[in-house]
């Protein structure tokens, strides 16, 4: 991250290594960041002597989503997951890096040049109400990007595949005439399912698409997620707390911490040898119905304040392998075996051990490149 | 259904039906609901989505709205009748005894106002403290649902705080007067895993250290499985299945609890595609005769497209499925 945030944002615009070598990238981010500024008005400041705070939610991002895939962010609350998605959408602008999709610029891009885009990205919110019009219709709710980007002609059309799409998530076509408050949460989280399918976007940007859905309900969308993928070759960024529906969805995952990616690789490979600490941790902390560990305990440690993080890695308060250079010196991606990036200096001994190869032989220091 | 004869309960739903009026008749989104809550306990409630979950927690917390309204049954709170309370009585008890946590965390913030004036605001009305006292109590409370440096979140609004850090609020909200009620509809929905787990702790110590009883509504059967005593399974405005947690999430009786049990993703199963219920909950206006769940039930036979199955008691709690009917307790 902060290898290539630094040469991204020098604005080399082929410094996408990645999408060079695979050519297959549909999405890729480099060194993307977003401060915000939390200071309180200037009058405020004077009178309560304060300076400006400002909060990096995202920090230095480089991602690469391969068409057809789906990469999953993954991380505690409040570390950045929905500011990516927002930047992604262009719901926020990025404070630095560069956002590409299919060979373009976004970030470089005006509002005018990006409508072109919108169709083709479309966002699942994780606020589910928050994000349906209240006054409106369902049926208009789904239709509206069907009439804005003139998907269908014509009113019976327009009628059909709003039923269809309502249907496809579990619903009837009768329930285009309600309106979103005489729906259950789940219902209405399928409701905005269907609106983002409905302009055949090719990248689905999905903020917890499932957390207010029942289990069963959960299984169907996802089974009919991955169905859409196959059929029309969608791309997925997908955000989840669930990592077992992040293990069932991802091609690749990324994992978060306090603005920064920490681990980042194919799914397999993160979910069976973990290797950053924070990684670990969290796969630790996953909730069991088998009931073994009812007095499971949380990950420990303080949760750090984002407006003046921790010195040197951010999560050494936490870390279990803290050392001196942890306090000292940020860690940056380091290529590892297996695919996988990872920023730690126990795991690539930048700490005087030895590293903490997982299991096979660590590539030494190759800076962080691969995809995703 | 099964009545706890010991102690005397908290909170005690009787034969339950919410209907809504509609140009076409009344529809019945619950219909029957009866169980009880003791005093430091926690109910689970789980099942379909739109199975009337959420509905039930509004009635309890006296905020259904029209065209909703309760058309048979009742709700005792500590021994008293609160289903027919006047509003304002009402309005009193929640918030003072009874906590309620939202589905839509965004919806029950106010976006004009700092979180901090929301939580002060909260707490000055239910308890007898002064602004800096109330201010103090309001950043512990942020403190204990795990927003880091709550001294500086405090003032700001909520469109500042990520969707599980609104959601911690709404937490923060519901319980900063400490409630002996509290009705947490998809509290830790949004959170990550740690965060759950503390906010969780949380509700957990309210029972243990202040008697709180809490009805906890959450698709998370992990969460239920670490927190709740008893579980409720709602299916089509009905409880199908209730009884203790480890008797109903390790060996489930009713079709519908086995299906759901078997649709829960596991990490490292490899799975092409999940396990899921085929078919969709009925709709409120067609609701087909007999067992609701009959249409995709695999286990379904005659008796059941012919007639609603009644509650029975099985292993500390009860079921509503044909197939146990006459099974002795
Ligand atoms: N205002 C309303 N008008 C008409 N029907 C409504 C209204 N509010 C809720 N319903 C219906 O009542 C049923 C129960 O809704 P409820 O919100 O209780 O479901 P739930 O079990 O909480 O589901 P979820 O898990 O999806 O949140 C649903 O079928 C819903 O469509
Ligand atoms: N509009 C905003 N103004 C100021 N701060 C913001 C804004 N939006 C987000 N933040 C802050 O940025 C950080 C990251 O927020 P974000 O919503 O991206 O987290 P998240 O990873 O999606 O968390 P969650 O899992 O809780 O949804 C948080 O500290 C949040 O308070
Ligand atoms: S860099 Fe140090 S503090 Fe950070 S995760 Fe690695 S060992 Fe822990
Ligand atoms: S009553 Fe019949 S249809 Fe209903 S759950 Fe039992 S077996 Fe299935
Ligand atoms: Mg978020
Ligand atoms: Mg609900």
């Amino acid at each position: 991250m902060t290898v290539a945030s630094t040469s991204s944002t020098s604005a080399s615009p082929s410094a996408s290594p990645a999408t060079s070598a695979s050519g297959e990238s549909l999405l890729s981010l480099r060194g993307l960041s977003k401060t915000f500024d939390l200071s309180p008005p200037l009058l405020n400041r004077m009178i309560e002597r304060k300076g400006k705070s400002f909060l990096r939610a995202v920090d230095g991002l480089d991602i690469d989503i391969p068409r057809g895939t789906t990469f999953s962010l993954v991380g505690e609350s409040g570390c950045g997951k929905s500011t990516v998605a927002k930047l992604v959408v262009g719901l926020h602008a990025a404070t630095r890096g560069k956002i590409r999709f299919d060979g373009t610029d976004l970030t470089g891009l005006h509002a005018s040049a990006r409508g072109a885009y919108r169709q083709r990205i479309q966002m699942i919110f994780q606020d589910p109400y928050a994000s349906l019009n209240p006054r409106w219709r369902v049926r208009d709710i789904i239709a509206e990007p069907l009439r804005s980007f003139s998907i269908t002609s014509g009113r019976a059309e327009e009628q059909r595949e709003v039923g269809r799409l309502l249907e496809m998530v579990g619903l009837s076509a009768q329930d285009g005439d309600k309106f979103p408050h005489q729906f259950s949460g789940g219902q209405r989280q399928r409701i905005s399912i269907a609106r983002a399918i409905s302009s055949k976007p090719d990248f689905l940007v999905c903020d917890e698409p499932t957390s207010a859905l029942d289990v069963s309900v959960q299984s169907q969308v996802l089974n009919l997620m991955r169905d859409l993928q196959a059929e029309l070759g969608l791309t997925y960024l997908f955000i989840s707390h669930d990592l077992a529906v992040v293990d069932f969805m991802s091609d690749y995952v990324g994992v978060m911490y306090l603005g920064r990616l920490v681990e980042a690789g194919p799914a397999q490979r993160i979910f069976e040898a973990p290797e950053h600490p924070y990684t670990r941790l969290l796969m630790d902390t996953v909730p069991d119905i088998t009931m073994a560990r009812r007095d499971r305990v949380p990950v420990t440690g303080e949760v750090p304040n984002p407006i003046t993080p921790p010195p040197g890695c951010s999560f050494n308060p936490r870390c279990p392998l803290a050392s001196d250079i942890c306090r000292a010196q940020s860690p940056e991606l380091v290529a590892r075996e297996g695919g996988t990036r990872v920023a730690c200096h126990a795991v690539t001994g930048a700490d005087g051990s030895s590293g903490r190869p997982a299991g096979a032989a660590h590539s030494p220091g190759a800076r962080a490149r691969g995809v995703a | 259904m099964t009545a706890q004869s010991n102690t005397s309960p908290l909170l005690a739903v009787r034969d339950l039906s919410i209907c809504f009026d509609t140009r076409h008749g009344p529809l019945r989104a619950v219909d029957g609901i009866t169980f009880d809550l003791a005093p430091g306990e926690i109910l689970g409630m789980v099942g379909e989505s739109g199975a009337g979950k959420s509905l039930t927690g509004t009635a309890i917390t006296g905020l259904l709205e029209r065209p909703g309204r309760i058309d048979r049954g009742e709700i005792r709170f500590e021994g008293q009748r609160i289903d027919n309370l006047p509003a304002e009585a009402m309005r009193r008890l929640r918030g003072r005894k009874i906590g309620a946590i939202f589905q839509d965390p965004l919806t029950s913030l106010n976006p004009l106002m700092t979180v901090g004036q929301q939580l002060i605001q909260t707490i000055r009305t239910h308890m007898n403290l002064s602004r800096e006292a109330a201010r103090r109590r309001a950043i512990e409370f942020l403190s204990e649902v795990g927003i880091p440096a709550p001294d500086a979140r405090i003032d700001q609004y909520p469109h500042q705080f990520s969707g599980g850090m609104r959601q911690r609020v709404v937490i923060a909200l519901a319980l900063c007067a400490e409630p002996s009620l509290v009705i947490a509809d998809e509290p830790t929905t949004a959170l990550d895993v740690s965060i759950q787990a503390q906010i969780l702790d949380l509700l957990k110590r309210m029972c243990r250290e202040h008697g709180a009883a809490v009805i906890l509504v959450t698709h998370d059967m992990g969460v239920i499985a670490e927190t709740a005593d008893r579980v409720a399974v709602m299916y089509s405005g009905r409880v199908v299945e209730i009884g203790p947690v480890e008797k109903v999430v390790r060996a489930p009786h009713h079709p519908y609890t086995k299906g759901l049990m078997q649709s829960i993703p596991r990490i490292g199963s490899n799975a092409e595609r999940l396990t899921q219920i085929d078919g969709a909950m009925p709709r409120l206006t067609d609701l087909p005769e007999g067992c609701a769940f009959h249409p995709r039930c695999p286990r379904a036979f005659d008796a059941c497209r012919a007639a609603k199955p009644a509650p029975v008691p099985v292993e500390g709690g009860a079921v509503a499925c044909h197939l146990y009917q006459g099974e002795p307790a």
